[in-house]
Parts: C-alpha cells; structure tokens; sequence
C-alpha cells in the first residue's frame, strides 16, 4: 500500500513537473518544424513567469495573468521571426538574445516592483482540480491544476492535429524542410514562419506562467534555471513529433519527481544530495543521445530564407 | 491570340544583364522550346514568368491582358506552372501532400480522399505515379512526374519546364515526350527550355532562341535543321571534336584494376569484380546507364570510397584503400561528379583553384596570397574561364565552374585522370570545350577513364569502350568494333562479352 501510494504521488509529481516544459517543448517543435531554431524559449518562459505573476498581482485575476503571460510571450516570438525571418539575422543570435533581453527585463520589472519587500512576494495560486478525489491512488493522481488538464488533453493533441492533419501543418512542415518549394508551391514562407514563432512563444509563456501561477505562486530569479534548454533536448528527442516530445517530458519529470522524492527521505548515503539534482539532466542527455542518432532534423532548421 | 506574352523583358543581376528586352510568345497548345547556351538567360526568363524574379523593365501578358506576377502564388493563380532545375519537392512528404500543399485548404485533411483524388489526375494527365509513397524514394525521372503533376493539379494552362532531360536517362526522355504530347492534345502550352537541339527537334512546334539575354529569333521548328539552330545558339559554327591519330596499343599500362569490389552508401555491393587496364595516352570510355555503379566506380578509384577488395595499381604502384590526397599525389587527377560539391561556392575561383596543392602556395600555414593570385590568373588565361581570381565560385555559370574544375586537375598535369560525366549540362560550346582538353591530355599521354551516359560522347572520344551494367563491366571493345545498337543491347544487359565470345544473358 504504502509502494502504491508512492508510485501515485510519484506520478502526480510528475505530470505537474512536466507542464510548463511540455508547454514549451511545443512551442519549440513549432518553432523548428517551420525551420527557426529558437533559443529565445529560456528568456521567454522566464518573462512570461513575470508578467503572469505581476498582471495576476495587479489586477486580482490568476487568468488575466496568463492571459499577459501568453500575449508577452507571443510578442517575442514574433520579435523573433523578425530577426530571424525578416532580418536573417543568424538564429542563435537572435534567440540568445532575445533570452538575455526577456530575461534582463523581467529582472529589472521586478526588482522595481518588489525591490524594496524583503520577503518574496506572493500570490494565491491556481488551486487544484480534483476529480475522482474518493478514488484512492487515481484520485491522487488526479489532483492536478487545470493547465496541466490542458496541456495534456487538449495542447498536446491539437499540436499534432494541426501539424499533421491541416493544410496549416502541412505548410508549417514544408517551410522547415523546404522553403523553396514551399514557396514555389505558392505558400508565403514567410508568413507560415511568423506564425509559428507566434504560436511557439505563447506556449512558451504559458509553460512560464505555470510555474509562477501555479505550482509556486511567486516569482524567483531561479523559476525557470534551464527548463528552457530541456525542453529543446525534448523537442530533438521528439523526433519533432508532439506526441514523442510528451513521452521525453514524462521521463524528465519522473526523474525530477523521483530525485525530490529521494532528496526528501533524508538517507544518509555516501555521495552528495547535488547528485540527485543532476539526475533528470544526466538522464535527459542519454536519452537524448539514445534518440538523438534517429533525429531527423527538419532540413531548412537554421537557414534563413531569401527568394534571389 | 497568344496564351502568354512577353514583351521588352529585361532583367540585371548586378553587373549582368540576364535578360535584354526579350520578346516571348506561347500560343495555346504548343510545344515551345527556349533554346540557349549556359547562361543566356532561360532560366531567368521563365523565372520572371513564374514570379520568382521581378523584371527590372517590361510587360507580360496573360490572354492578352498585362499582368502583374509578384509571386508563384500570382502564376499559379493565372495557370502559369513551373518544374525547376532543382525541384521544390519536400522529400519526407508523400507524393499526395506534395502535390496539395500550398493549394488545397482544408482544416481536417482527409489523406485517403486526397490521394484517391491526385491519383485520379495523374491518370487523367497520363501519369504514372503512386500518391501514397514518401517522395524521397522516388527516383529523379519520378520525381519529375510529381512536379509535372504538381503543376497540372493547379489547372496550369502554361506548363514551364526547365532542362528536363537534364536528369532523364534516354527511356524516360521518351515517357516525358509522350506525356508532353499527351497534354499539347488538351490544349495545355508548354514553354520546353534545353540546350540538346536534338531533343528540340524531336518534342518542340517552335523554338525561341536566346544568346547572351537576347532573342536571337523564334521559328518553326520544321523550317530549320539542327546545324542552323546551333549557329544561333553559339554564335559559330560548331564542328565537334573527333579524334585524330590511332590509339597507341601497346604504351604502358598506367592505371591497372584487378578485381575491384566496393559498396553504395546503403552498404550494398555497388560495383563487383572490375578489371580495367588504361594505358598512357589512351581514352577508355565506361559506357552505360546511369546508377549502374558508375558514381561509385569513380569514387573508389580516387580515394573517396573504400574499395572492399581488389588492387589499383597506378604505374605499378599499389593504391587501393589510399585517401584522395595520397591518390592525388600519385597522379589520379578526379574531375568531380557534382560541379556543385567539387567546388566551395563561398570561396574565392583563385582559392578554389589551388585548394589540392595548398602546400605549395602556404610557408609556415600561411598562404601567399599574391603568388595565389598570379597562379589563378595564369590558369584563367590558359583555360579561358570567364572570371576574375576574387570571384566567388558561386556567382559562376555552370561551363565556368567546370573549367574551374578542369583547370585544377589538369594543372597538376596527372597521369590518370577519372573524368566521370564531364559534360553533363553543359552546353554545346562548352562541352566542345571540356572534349578539346580531354584530347590534349591524351596526346600528352595520360591515362583517362571518361565515364559518360552520353553513347556518342564515348563513341567520338574513346581508344576503347568497356560497358558497365549493374556493377559489372559486361564488354570491352575497341571504338573501331563498336556500334550504337550493340553496346545499347550490353547497356541494357541483354547481351555480355566474355573472354570466349559474345553470350546472351
Ligand atoms: N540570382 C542570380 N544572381 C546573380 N546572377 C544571376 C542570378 N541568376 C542568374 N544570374 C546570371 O544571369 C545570367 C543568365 O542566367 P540563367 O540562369 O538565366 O541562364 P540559363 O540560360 O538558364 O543557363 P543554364 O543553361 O546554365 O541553366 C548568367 O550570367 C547568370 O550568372
Ligand atoms: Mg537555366
């Protein structure tokens, strides 16, 4: 009884740790299926878990909040087909740059709104769902914040509906992999890229807005601390495919969970408790390595369209 | 009154003037062939006509009413259709989504209704082609079918099809003609771009031809004759190249294969069990249809593929399984395959040109640029590229970038050179060109193995023909006792020469 109930805390932990990189993992699959790498994902979770914190503040309302986080997210995402589509300018550039300047603001923002409390501030958060509450182990299982209902039952899904089943998708799909003939074939590349950089940052300031909206109910310099890059080796691990990238995001989030889970019982063991911090990352990289070797890459991922 | 009308076009490229004040008329169901060398400016003609490239001056007409064409969309929309040099397939898609995309809208796809109703086109258009099969399993001849249909899909009434014999092996050339005829029937136009006059005889009703980005005219092509056509074309008269002075039987052996065995990039064997012997002096010829293991053939000689067993003898050296630079230093010059991965499109033609023999341009790592330079122009000059040393090798034209190659390989003056497909899309005078040096390093006495898919490129230019066909050289002849029909039927593997004889397979 006691292993069965661990196993369902165990999995509850898990789909919650595995929202916002899910959340954000999608956005980047739309982001690179179009041929734009974008590595503004960092800054933009980061900001977008500002601005969800700070407009929930403000105005009294978690989805006003998310609401903020969502439009500040879209509008990096598409300051960042501006550079990288409109401009060319190189894609790491762009993105590194856009995460230094999302995440310079967000820190300034707040060091000017909160500077002076010398607690951190916070909010009521999200309060969890909970269905089936009776049912012993699935009800615990069950006990989830409604983004996290979402993101798994309807993101997830319509991301791969839309990506394989609409002529939308299928446009995002051939300027990934062929600008050229998508162009020829009389699709506005540049267009279908501006828009799936729009969709890509949303998400990823909604996964942003989750951490702070919901599972914390405050805002940390650390909130994000490189959920952002995981969610890229997850998108790569995905194969590009929505459906895989949520199985690489259970596995990062089992062994987060796991690694709390660890931490918490205290056991006295030779090596330091920083080894179990490092364990989802370790165990993302082999699976990364693992997977990554059938990685096909979609063809046009970094390049730059230019018709003559 | 003409389906489409092209008047004063002009278009520059920097410096170049692609296309000078160009007049082009379609009528509805006819065959128009745009003929020109490499560089007159077809592609750009009919990339303006297709909305890839604005004209910096002119009108285009569209039954009989001006028209703007910003864009592919706009063609698309007044039922211009166009198949590229280099196809805009997307190879992961399958034939069906490649076929749709950009065109149908619909927010649920349903994939069977769409690949029952590209099937059904292709069968109304007379092509043969499976929607449901990824495009990248498809051979190039098929591939092209897709374009043609991808086009035809979009109700064009203008069908623009740039060099497409260029990749066709001569069976398909016939399919695509056939197609071609299938589709003038139902009144479909379409503009036919070659540089092969005898493929223009063949499909074409008229035939416009271009010269450095000018008209030079447009006529019946009943009314002329392949001669006439290439004066046009060149602004010369051409004579071909033919061989001189008899081969030298007896010179010493300078290339020498033994039982040579290698494999394709898929790890299947690729070529089995050659045996060739070149002597100094002396052109053999390597005939045969494309993808029978002559890609792989010419790679293993130069050190680019690993030969899985056999011996390479160069001068009675042994070379198998050396890198390309050990086989370079032995005297194995390559001409490459692709013009395209043989050349660094970003660097300089001077910095191309002495790529293979840094060593001797660089003291301490670093490279003399000027002595560089003086090298470059010297090769310039003496192979007549039209380029100056700082140009980047991207901005050349396809019978520059060749002579580039030429010039490189030949300057090391090797005593084997694999030339694999010299010619391949080159025009008229350049082809003339690369066969005139081919000859000059066979009277300087190098060993040369030319393989071509071009039966009467081997024919004027070989001492002797060895057929290839599915990795096995099935015949060796001297050019004198070789006929077309005879090495079709070995090219075909109908018939195989044996030490004994002629056997049928
Ligand atoms: N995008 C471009 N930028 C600069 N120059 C160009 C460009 N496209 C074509 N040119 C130049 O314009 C001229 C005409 O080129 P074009 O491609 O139209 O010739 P073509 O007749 O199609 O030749 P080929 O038989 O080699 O395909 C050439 O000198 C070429 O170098
Ligand atoms: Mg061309």
């Amino acid at each position: 009884m006691i292993a069965a109930m661990f196993i369902a805390t165990l999995a509850a932990a898990t789909l919650r740790v595995a929202t916002p990189i899910l959340l954000a993992a999608i956005g980047e699959t739309f982001a690179e299926r179009a041929g734009v790498l974008n590595l503004g994902i960092e800054g933009t979770m980061f900001l977008g878990a500002f601005a969800g914190f700070y407009v929930a503040d403000l105005s009294g309302s978690l989805w006003i909040g998310l609401a903020a986080a969502i439009a500040i997210g879209t509008v990096l995402g598409l300051l960042m087909a501006f550079l990288s589509v409109t401009l060319g300018v190189n894609q790491h550039v762009a993105g590194l740059g856009i995460t230094l300047l999302a995440g310079g603001l967000a820190l300034f923002a707040f060091r000017l709104n909160y500077g002076g409390s010398s607690t951190p501030p916070s909010i009521e958060p999200f309060e969890r769902l909970s269905p089936l509450a009776d049912v012993p182990l699935l009800g615990t299982i069950l006990n989830q914040y409604a983004l996290t209902y979402v993101t798994f039952l309807v993101i997830v899904p319509l991301a791969w509906w839309l990506l394989y089943r609409t002529s939308f998708g299928l446009k995002i799909r051939a300027v990934g992999e062929n600008p050229e003939a998508a162009d020829a074939a009389g699709i506005n590349v540049f267009r279908i890229r501006y828009a799936a950089l729009a969709i890509a940052g949303a998400l990823m300031g909604a996964g942003g807005a989750f951490l702070s909206l919901a599972q914390l109910g405050a805002f940390t310099h650390g909130i994000i601390s490189g959920r952002g890059w995981v969610a890229i080796a997850l998108v790569i691990f995905g194969n590009w495919n929505p459906l895989k990238v949520l199985l690489g995001s259970l596995i990062f989030g089992g062994t987060f969970a796991l690694q709390l889970r660890l931490q918490a019982m205290g056991l006295q063991l030779p090596i330091p408790y920083e080894t179990f911090l490092a364990l989802p990352y370790v165990v993302t990289i082999i699976a990364l390595v693992i997977a990554g070797r059938q990685a096909s890459y979609p063809a046009a991922l970094l390049k730059p369209y230019r018709r003559e | 009154m003409p389906v489409v009308e092209m008047v004063g076009i002009t278009k520059h490229f920097g410096r170049v003037t692609a296309n000078d004040h160009v007049d082009f008329e379609l009528e509805k169901g006819e065959i128009h062939a745009l003929l020109g060398e490499n560089g007159a400016g077809k592609t750009t003609l009919m990339r303006i006509l297709y909305g890839l490239y604005q004209a910096d001056s002119g009108e285009i007409r569209v039954e009989g009413k001006p028209v703007h064409i910003g864009s592919p969309r706009d063609a698309i929309k007044l039922g211009i259709g166009m198949v590229t040099q280099h196809f805009a397939l997307v190879p992961p898609f399958t034939v069906a989504e490649n076929v749709i995309m950009g065109y149908r809208e619909s927010l649920n796809m349903d994939i069977r209704a769409i690949e029952r109703e590209v099937a059904s086109a292709a069968a109304r258009f007379g092509i043969a082609i499976d929607p449901a099969v990824q495009v990248r399993h498809l051979s190039v001849g098929q591939r092209q079918r897709v374009e043609i249909l991808k086009a035809l899909f979009r109700q064009a009434q203008v069908l623009i099809l740039d060099e497409p014999t260029a990749v066709l092996v001569p069976q398909e050339v016939e399919a695509l003609f056939e197609t071609l005829r299938h589709l003038r029937e139902q009144g479909i136009s379409v503009v036919f771009i070659s540089h092969k006059l005898n493929e223009v005889m063949a499909i074409s009703d008229r035939v416009t031809v271009l010269r450095d980005g000018r008209v030079i005219d447009t006529l019946e092509t009943a009314t002329t004759t392949p001669p006439a056509l290439a004066r046009m074309m060149v602004g010369r008269e051409t004579f071909g190249v033919v061989r001189q002075d008899a081969p030298q039987r007896d010179a010493e052996a300078v290339l020498e294969v033994q039982g040579l065995y290698a494999e394709d990039d898929r790890g299947l064997p690729a070529i089995k069990d050659i045996s060739l012997v070149v002597r100094a002096g002396e052109i053999l010829g390597i005939a045969g249809v494309g993808g029978n293991g002559q890609t792989e053939l010419a790679e293993t000689l130069c050190g680019i593929r690993r030969p899985s067993r056999g011996s390479i003898r160069v001068k009675g050296r042994e070379v198998a399984g050396a890198s390309p630079a050990e086989m370079t230093a032995a005297g194995v010059g390559r001409i490459p395959e692709d013009r395209h991965t043989g050349l660094v499109g970003d660097l300089t033609v001077a910095e191309n040109l002495v790529m293979e023999v840094l060593p001797r341009f660089s003291r301490y790592g670093r490279l003399d640029k000027k002595q560089i330079h003086a090298y470059a122009q010297q090769l310039i000059e003496q192979f007549q590229i039209k380029a100056r040393p700082g140009d980047r090798a991207r901005t050349l034209s396809g019978g520059n970038l060749q002579k580039v190659l030429l010039a490189r390989v030949l300057a090391n003056q090797p005593d084997v050179i694999i030339a694999p497909q010299p010619t391949r899309g080159l025009d008229v005078g350049a082809t003339e060109y690369v066969h005139n040096q081919l000859l000059a390093q066979r009277r300087r006495g190098a060993a040369i193995l030319l393989i071509s898919e071009d039966l009467d490129e081997i024919m004027a230019l070989s001492d002797r023909i060895a057929v290839i066909y599915e990795g096995e050289i099935v015949g060796v002849l001297p050019v004198e006792d070789a006929d077309v029909e005879h090495l079709g039927l070995l090219m075909s593997g109908v018939v195989k020469e044996t030490q004994h004889g002629t056997a049928e397979v």
